[in-house]
């Protein structure tokens, strides 16, 4: 064999099967045989054509992490739900109310995961649902507020989030939502950190397409609170868009700042009309 | 300059080779058999082992082990720093002999699941789960 | 009790004798490996779930040695075969010695 050791790496390298098939797929998501997902959908109309299809991250992931979405007992995110039904029915505060003394079932909550953040007028600005759940604890139980990505918050964000499950995302961007979702549209396409990426680089113009071992989804938020493989516990959306950003070498905002709220709303509005998943299961 | 099959096919089994090797060395997987077997020859085959060719993450790999009519299934993964997973111990009301889990995996290495039959023998089956490495690992 | 600990258990609510059913096992536990190390370089010290054991009417269906390498918030699926109507007691065995069960009632379909 007279072949030199460089080309015969090379060669090995090559011959590695599923490291260059990498588009999404086309799978149906179906859950417990009984709540089809819309997964894939026409884009928004105020997307102006920059994506030609929206699309769940559920299909950039692997055949074994797709199926841990596609039954309640194989989600480990579920006894997250369950901890959030504890929480639903625990007095506490000032005011000796629990969740369920005024909002009875969760059932109650069902459409309300679809259409956060939405404008509050009271407050006279965008709340995600993160604020509205700690507004009322504050305000109606005389309770502490949860931490804005704890694992309270997650567990309470999945119980809400599940009652929705399904039904399209819906977000509201006109009227006096329309001025936040401009500062989130701007931040989306601003690059940040030493690696100079916006959000729109890797999710807008690189989706599908991969980043070393990783399948660049479309960074759509319709499946948050998700419980991820990496770390096995449920994360909020703004813990995900801290890591993403702090990933791009940079200082990062706040969850709970202004800029993810905004963020938040934009994110959100680029997958109207994806089903809510959460809790969702991605790597 | 030209491959043949032939050259191609002895480049990846040198390969895979090399990937398994160093894990055959390891003492303390070693020591987890024997201590399953009591020093026992293990045969090829008999056991069945389903896990993922490619792991989206090492944290949390699903796999599956089942041996019709084994008493117990003992899992190692050989290139974890410490190579003992789970040993499956099937009781008189166990429909089958087999069960799932999910498993940690430090890095690409091979899976492998012991059987111990009724009859006492031992057999085995291993399976290499490769472990990516995120894109950003945001 | 270690915080946060919380069991999830599918079963059957009913079979017929002799029938085989499919079971699934969560129980939300962080199993601390041993193998990690704090911001300060210290090992945080190995606190798992060491054993997982299944029986029916307190004849063993499963039993499970467990080591580090399972996941965080451990999940077994497996089969029991159901002679009789009775109760499925599901426990796990934490390292810092508490113990959780569940049973699950199977009524004769």
């Amino acid at each position: 064999m007279k072949f030199n050791a460089m080309t015969a790496i090379a060669a090995v390298l090559f011959s590695v099967p599923g490291l260059v098939a990498a588009d999404p797929d086309d799978d149906n998501l179906v859950i417990n045989g009984e709540i089809e997902m819309t997964t894939k959908a026409e884009p928004p109309a105020h997307l102006d054509g920059a994506l030609p299809e929206i699309m769940s991250g559920w299909h950039f992931r692997s055949d074994e992490t797709q199926a841990l979405q596609m039954d309640d007992f194989d989600n480990s995110g579920m006894i997250f739900v369950d901890e959030g039904m504890a929480q639903w029915n625990t007095v506490e505060g000032s005011e000796e109310k629990s969740c369920a003394t005024c909002h009875e079932d969760p059932s109650s909550m069902k459409g309300v995961r679809a259409s956060y953040p939405k404008w509050d007028e009271d407050a006279g600005e965008v709340q995600t649902l993160a604020m509205q759940i700690n507004d009322c604890r504050e305000n109606n139980m005389g309770a502490e507020p949860y931490g804005y990505t704890s694992g309270k918050m997650a567990n309470m964000e999945a119980l809400i989030a599940v009652q929705s499950r399904g039904m399209p995302v819906d977000v509201a961007i006109d009227g006096p939502a329309r001025e936040t979702w401009e500062k989130g549209k701007e931040l989306y396409y601003t690059r940040t950190g030493q690696l100079e990426l916006s959000c729109a680089n890797c999710h807008e113009q690189n989706y599908g397409n991969m980043i070393r071992a990783d399948h660049l989804s479309q960074g759509q938020i319709n499946g948050f609170p998700t419980y991820r493989l990496k770390n096995a516990k449920l994360n909020t959306v703004h813990a995900r868009f801290k890591g993403c950003v702090r990933d791009t070498r940079a200082e990062t905002f706040k969850p709970g700042s202004d800029e993810f709220v905004a963020l938040e709303l934009y994110v959100a509005s680029r997958g109207n009309g994806l089903s809510v998943e959460g809790p969702s299961v991605r790597n | 300059m030209e491959f043949s099959r032939r050259d191609t096919l002895a480049l990846g089994l040198g390969a895979a080779a090399m990937t398994v090797l160093p894990f055959r060395v390891n003492a303390a997987s070693d020591d987890a058999i024997t201590a399953f077997t009591g020093g026992a020859d293990v045969t090829e085959g008999g056991v069945d082992l389903t896990a993922p060719e490619i792991a989206e993450n090492g944290n949390t790999v699903p796999i599956s082990v089942g041996a019709e009519g084994a008493s117990a299934i003992m899992v190692l993964a050989m290139g974890n720093p410490t190579p003992g997973v789970a040993t499956f111990n099937f009781g008189e009301l166990a429909g089958s002999q087999t069960a799932s889990t999910r498993i940690r995996l430090a890095g690409t290495q091979e899976v492998v699941a012991i059987a111990k039959m009724a009859d006492g023998s031992f057999a085995r089956a291993s399976s290499e789960v490769k472990v990516t490495i995120g894109g950003c690992g945001g | 009790m270690a915080s946060g600990v919380r069991p999830r258990v599918k079963a059957p609510r009913s079979a017929e004798a002799g029938e085989v059913v499919t079971i699934k096992t969560l129980i939300s536990h962080k199993m601390e490996s041993g193998q990690r190390k704090d911001s300060d370089g210290n090992v945080i010290p190995r606190s798992i779930i060491h054993r997982f054991t299944c029986e029916f009417n307190g004849t063993s269906v499963i039993d499970v040695e467990m080591q580090p390498a399972i996941s965080t918030n451990p999940y077994f699926e497996f089969e029991a075969k159901i002679p009789e109507a009775g109760d499925m007691v599901f426990t796990w065995y934490d390292d810092d010695g508490d113990v959780y069960t569940e049973t699950k009632s199977v009524a004769m379909a």
